[in-house]
């Protein structure tokens, strides 16, 4: 009887793992490539023959000319898309207000004047650590710093803040939010400005 | 603000339950055996028909395939580094943690002591996790199937191997195959390239290498399965996993459908429908519970760890050496950071889902034991922790693939046997006497879960073994180890994930301290608690159903009313709160009110 059973396992091993390991990829992927290419192939931007990146993995951002990514954990540095990971730091653990604190006097350093409250999505990191969004409210406050650091009108930001912002699905599902590296693409692509450092 | 923050898990819970009625009926139909299919598929049943089995011969080819499963997938990791699809030159894993992934992912635990994104190639990622998390999911499945036929008192409970081909392929790959098309849709990769480099748009100098691979054929099994192991090391939360809030939606979906599905197929194969449902309004209860309890503490609080606290407080501690044997302790006030928190915890969180997206995932994910996470559960606010721990330790609020409907069914029996007692009746179940031999294997069945949680928790608590390993100071710590033995053996899967138990690739110069232990240790509970409830119970049904069926009468107690609602209810309630309230009260519970210092 056992005997029976292993060999009908084997058998069983052997063909499940042909039907789920061989034959569903091979057919899910021909349906991707042939229906979703670009999205199959990690939804990457090319501008002018230059890959930008993908759309759905965020970069980070340190200049005062670009809008900042939400912070990022990924060992060993920052958005690093071959690893992602996030603090795993509990509510109470000192190194997270830590970091937030860090991050608070990074941003107001390069910034001295705008001294309101800083939306928690800049301050915190992500869980994968490779969140391409920030909040609108994100976008909004360090709009001043880049309008200064290119010299582009405070009100042309927010014209393109609001552009690249994307809304709830179906109005509803989700938050507003603003893709980093598409907005910051789409300011490299202003004309007339004096790109800050 | 109201409606963003409770439209999503209210509208989860509708429209999988709108969808599991129908469906249901085809499940129930496909076990049953009364489709009929095309001659190349039939052939295909009929090798694996290997006759009729009663309950020790479907138990039995039950473990001999699970051992095989093991066999492979160890073989298969061991093999990483001469297999293709491999550019990078991936060494394998080390020993302990390939023995440790090898009983995780066959377990249908899918908790990883590694990192996708970092240590496993795509040939892994295909011939291990693929496989596994479709034939371990379709393995709890049988077994609740095998219970159902046993309480009906067949004396051959099926065919392991054909049941498992039904629902291998009449439902997993199928749907698997819808899902995914809406995975990909919305952005999911499905490639067998392994990376792309691009170079940021910051400083071209710096390169980005974007780890790609054959994600949308993994990703829907993963939550349709209830397995819950991430292609990447951050699972659900990574934007190629999960790109939109709509994906996350389907995602949160896919999870809940099976489980939700197959308690009313145990109602409908049992003809006892009504049952059945007010089984589901229980576990519905339960589950909608854990879901309130996250997100009002979760995203409608701020983080606590960035409000301070306004005022000084003192608190006075027994103290021998001190004058009165007092000694008074201020612990001083804190200014909070000048930041906007009213969208809530975002520590841990992906923008695109939606502030209540994450509190919902985690709820969902341990009440179905799937494992999954779209959030860093190490960082939700203390008290808003405690929703994923209770929904892993009751492990029965609907619960992985079969599993969770068998785990309830043990509360079922536990919960009439003691109601028996109470007014002086004989206990039946499907008007069958309950006797002492189903109540012990019940037991047996339902206490290796504790067992198996606070046994090695306390064994790592007082040793290097878990101190060396948390990542967060305090009860948090503590939490960390909780939550690990907790996943472990209610084959959930999801972690606080700064514990350091990854090893790591075999040939890691640093790795984490006491990563061998917790390999070990966790592989065993993983073990004990997979097939010790799924074999007592086939036994318990076995013995149940082979005994005589009474009529119905006025003393029976009606299993498909509200009474016998709320006393499943109190059962579960009770038996849990007196399980795991005193680990509660050490780790979350005891990090949320703060620090107050324990006497010195």
């Amino acid at each position: 009887m056992v005997w029976k059973s292993l060999r009908t396992a084997v058998i069983a091993t052997v063909l499940f793992t042909v039907l789920t390991g061989v034959i569903y990829p091979l057919a899910i992927t021909g349906l991707a490539q042939v229906f979703f290419p670009w999205r199959a192939n990690g939804s990457l931007i090319h501008v002018n023959g230059k890959t930008l990146g993908s759309e759905l993995i965020g970069q980070p951002f340190t200049a005062p000319g670009y809008f900042w990514s939400r912070q990022s954990a990924t060992s060993p540095f920052p958005y690093n898309a071959a690893s992602s990971g996030a603090t795993n730091e509990g509510p109470l653990n000192p190194s997270l207000a830590d970091g937030a604190r860090k991050r608070i006097h990074d941003l107001r350093e390069v910034d001295s004047l705008n001294l309101s409250s800083i939306p928690v999505d800049l301050v915190t990191a992500s869980a994968s650590g490779l969140d391409p969004h920030i909040s609108v409210a994100a976008a909004l406050y360090q709009a001043p710093r880049v309008a200064r650091a290119r010299g582009i009108s405070l009100q042309k930001i927010n014209e393109l803040v609001a552009r690249e912002t994307e809304g709830r699905t179906f109005g509803i599902l989700g938050e507003n939010r603003v893709n980093v590296l598409l907005l910051n693409a789409a300011l490299d692509a202003e004309p007339s400005q004096s790109k800050g450092n | 603000m109201f409606l963003n923050t409770w439209f999503l898990p209210f509208a989860l819970l509708a429209v999988t339950t709108l969808i599991a009625f129908p469906l249901s009926r085809y499940l129930a139909w496909i076990m049953e055996g009364k489709y009929r299919v095309p001659r190349f598929l039939s052939w295909f049943e009929k090798k694996l028909d290997s006759g009729p089995q009663n309950w020790k011969q479907y138990t039995a080819a039950l473990l001999i395939f699970c051992t095989l499963l093991f066999a492979f997938g160890f073989l298969v990791l061991v093999l990483q580094p001469w297999m293709p699809l491999n550019p990078d030159g991936k060494w394998m894993l080390a020993p302990s943690t390939i023995f440790h992934s090898a009983i995780s992912f066959m377990t249908n635990t899918n908790l990883q002591h590694y990192s996708g994104d970092q240590h496993l190639s795509n040939f892994s990622q295909i011939f291990f996790i693929l496989s596994n998390m479709f034939l371990s999911a379709a393995v709890g499945f049988c077994a609740l199937t095998a219970i159902i036929r046993a309480f009906r008192g067949e004396k051959f409970v099926g065919n392991f191997f054909v049941d498992m081909w039904r629902v291998v392929v009449y439902m997993f790959v199928p749907a698997s195959f819808l899902i995914g098309i809406i995975f990909l849709q919305q952005g999911v990769p499905m490639t067998f390239e392994s990376f792309a480099h691009v170079s940021t748009l910051e400083s071209p100098a710096t390169q980005q290498t974007i780890v790609v691979g054959p994600v949308a054929a993994v990703e829907p099994i993963k939550m349709l399965g209830t397995n819950g192991g991430g292609f990447f090391g951050m699972n659900s939360a990574h934007p190629f996993e999960n790109p939109t809030a709509l994906s996350n939606f389907f995602n949160t979906m896919a999870m809940m459908l099976f489980p939700f599905m197959l308690v009313l197929m145990y109602g409908r194969m049992l003809g006892r429908l009504r049952h059945a449902v007010v089984v589901f309004i229980v576990m519905i209860l339960l589950m909608a519970g854990t879901i309130v309890w996250s997100i009002y503490f979760d995203t409608l609080k701020p983080n606590p760890g960035f409000t301070g606290d306004p005022v000084a407080r003192t608190y006075d501690v027994p103290s021998a050496s001190a004058p009165g044997g007092k000694r008074t302790v201020t612990v001083p006030a804190v200014a909070g950071l000048p930041v906007d928190q009213h969208l809530g915890n975002l520590e841990g969180k992906e923008m695109r889902f939606g502030t209540s997206a994450g509190a919902t995932y985690a709820a969902v994910t341990v009440d179905v034991t799937c494992g999954a996470v779209n959030s860093e559960h190490d960082s939700l606010n203390p008290i808003a922790a405690i929703s994923p721990m209770v929904g892993m330790w009751l492990n029965c609020v609907f619960g992985g693939k079969g599993v969770g409907m068998i785990n309830m069914l043990l509360y079922v029996i536990i919960g009439i046997f003691v109601a028996g007692m109470m007014v002086g009746r004989t206990p039946e179940y499907l008007g069958r006497k309950i006797g002492a031999r189903e109540v012990k294997l019940a037991l047996l069945a339902l206490l290796i879960h504790p067992i198996m949680i606070l046994g090695p928790t306390g064994l790592f608590a007082a040793t290097d073994w878990g101190m060396k390993a948390v990542s967060n100071p305090g009860p948090h710590g503590f939490s960390q180890m909780v939550y690990q033995f907790s996943s472990a053996s209610a084959n959930n899967g999801s972690a606080f994930d700064g514990l350091g138990v990854t090893y790591g690739l075999a040939n890691n110069p640093s790795p984490a301290p006491e990563a061998i232990p917790w390999d070990i240790a966790a592989g065993l509970v993983m073990l004990f608690s997979r097939f010790l409830p799924i074999v007592a119970p086939i036994a318990m049904a076995a013995y149940l159903g082979a005994k005589k069926s009474a009529p119905f009468g006025l003393g029976t107690l009606r299993d498909d009313g509200a009474t016998f609602g709320l006393l499943l209810l109190g059962t579960i309630l009770i038996i849990g709160a007196l399980l795991f309230l005193p680990i509660a009260a050490l780790g979350p519970l005891a990090e949320h009110l703060g620090p107050i210092p324990f006497g010195g």
